[in-house]
């Protein structure tokens, strides 16, 4: 079954048009990255599928129901969204408990003891971070709380925007790994986006590349591993991440 | 390799917190001559306060001791506010992280490249706007008279960078230190940055201090690498002996990153208890 099924999305801010002609398809428990500079547009397909960017054009389909513009709590319970800064995605003033309880008072779940403390165990949280803020917490624990966050009400699908950009290379580590262990557990789809080719090595098996607002090119991760990119800037972009010659 | 330009001994850098005084950096030794060396770490590590310190920029109520720091036979230590002011830029200047945060947004970037300039030379206003020029030029901006007279909010982020390094190589400093100079930049500009700094630092004959999280950055543009962790030199090697690193630290750091090629399930994980008991 087809997760995300995207065609021709032209998304605008005001009079400003930011994407043109987006089209890719991700296939359920696939994990897909849109990868590009800053200003390519990337993130904002993010944005439009969660809801976040009202204004666009085109077909987004997640698993074959329509997307409508706005933001539904029925929708959240099958596609939530990882920030990039884990510094600023949680409310500073709410504790880590009270930060996961409240997707579930928002999708009426029950239950809410058991499932706080199953989803902090998941993603390698001791119960005793449970009653913290966010300043008593490292970055990699922050985004752990972020992903149980997303995780909690049980979507199906993740969209992760730059989820260890903002993290140390050992702390990238350990989300990364953690992120590669909850799909295959949960069988999740992932739409992620990233500028780091490495991390799409690892983590996704299909990619697109974008650029002004246009996807250059899209290929297999097999393709990226081996250096078969086809696409000029596609090209262009492997050679910079290339690690240079130690 | 002539007499090292500045020389470090036992550098500490405490601050007071209410269980007692923690020391950031904890009596790291080093020296550079004219070769570019880089630092790396993680963050807290203690790589910016050594940085920082150098210049005397640690801000009270952090505290800065050291048995020698020593620049071109100066005591840095015993050097005034006022007599920093006169090595800050001229002899020794620095590069920050986020050009977004670091220019000042209204003053055209002709202007503050020719305050840089202008602070520590007095020069005739024609030389100014000529050597301004001839700058903007070396960090290869393509159109530097229509650049000068823009702010900082008109150029983007890879612009802005190599403004900064135009204000801070503009009065011909002996050291350059460079904290994180691309962190903030798109991956395709930050080999155009570092290729500036890189060729100017060369050309110049300056030292270069890298400091930067990324060990492959570092690796390449480097002569000499220093690992940081918790306030500690964990390594000091020449930079294309880095893959043959013997601290687990450095080679946890160094296989924690995922490849190209990847094809491992698992990244490696430093294992914080193996090397952190000291």
């Amino acid at each position: 079954m087809t997760a995300i099924h995207i065609d021709n999305l032209d998304v605008s801010y005001g009079e400003t048009q930011i994407t043109h002609g987006v089209t890719i398809d991700v296939e359920e428990g696939g994990s897909f990255a849109l990868v590009g500079e800053s200003g390519s547009g990337k993130s904002t397909v993010l944005k439009a599928i969660a809801g976040l960017a009202p204004e666009w054009r085109g077909t987004i389909e997640i698993f074959g129901k329509p997307r409508s513009h706005g933001i539904e709590a029925e929708f959240a319970r099958t596609c939530q969204m990882v920030f990039q800064d884990p510094y600023g995605s949680l409310h500073p003033r709410k504790t880590v408990d009270a930060t996961l309880m409240e997707p579930l008072n928002i999708q009426g779940l029950s239950d809410h003891n058991e499932r706080i403390a199953a989803i902090l165990k998941d993603v390698g949280l001791d119960n005793r971070f449970r009653f913290r803020y966010p300043h008593q917490l490292s970055g990699g624990q922050r985004q752990r709380v972020a992903i149980a966050r997303a995780l909690i009400v049980e979507p199906k699908l993740l969209l992760l925007d730059e989820p260890t950009s903002a993290l140390d290379v050992s702390v990238q580590a350990e989300i990364l790994n953690l992120l590669k262990r909850l799909r295959r557990e949960r069988g999740l789809t992932y739409l992620m986006v990233t500028h780091n080719l490495p991390i799409v090595s690892f983590l996704c098996d299909r990619l697109a590349v974008m650029r002004g607002g246009r996807i250059v090119e899209t290929a297999d991760a097999e393709k990226l591993k081996k250096g078969h990119l086809q696409n000029e800037y596609s090209r262009e972009l492997l050679r910079l991440s290339a690690p240079p010659a130690v | 390799m002539s007499a090292p330009l500045l020389a470090v001994e036992n550098l500490k850098v405490t601050f007071p917190s209410p269980s007692g005084p923690v020391d950031v950096v904890k009596g790291i030794s080093f020296s550079l001559g004219r070769e570019r060396l880089g630092i790396v770490g993680e963050s807290g590590s203690g790589k910016s306060m050594t940085g920082r310190s150098i210049l005397g920029l640690v801000r009270a109520p952090g505290k800065v001791s050291a048995t020698r720091l020593e620049f071109d036979g100066m005591d840095l230590l015993k050097q005034g506010e006022k007599a920093m002011r006169k090595i800050r830029g001229a002899r020794i200047s620095m590069v920050m992280q986020d050009p977004k945060f670091s220019l000042n947004p209204v003053m055209t970037v002709g202007e503050q490249i020719a305050e840089a300039l202008v602070a520590h030379k007095r020069l005739p206003r024609r030389e100014i706007a000529a050597r301004v020029r001839a700058m903007l030029e070396a960090v290869r901006i393509n159109d530097p008279d229509r650049v000068a007279g823009l702010y900082p909010h008109e150029i983007s982020g890879g612009m802005g960078q190599r403004v900064m390094i135009a204000m801070m190589l503009i009065p011909e400093p002996d050291i350059l230190i460079a904290d994180e100079p691309t962190s903030a930049l798109d991956v395709s500009v930050q080999a155009q940055v570092l290729d500036i700094i890189d060729d100017l630092v060369r050309n110049k004959g300056m030292g270069l201090i890298l400091i930067s999280h990324d060990l492959n950055l570092v690796a390449h543009y480097c002569d000499r690498v220093l690992v940081m962790n918790s306030g500690r030199l964990v390594e000091d090697c020449a930079a294309s002996e880095l893959k043959n690193a013997q601290h687990p630290y450095t080679r946890g750091l160094l296989a924690a990153q995922p490849r190209l090629d990847e094809t491992r399930d698992e990244l490696p994980v430093i294992d914080r208890t193996t090397w952190s008991a000291t």
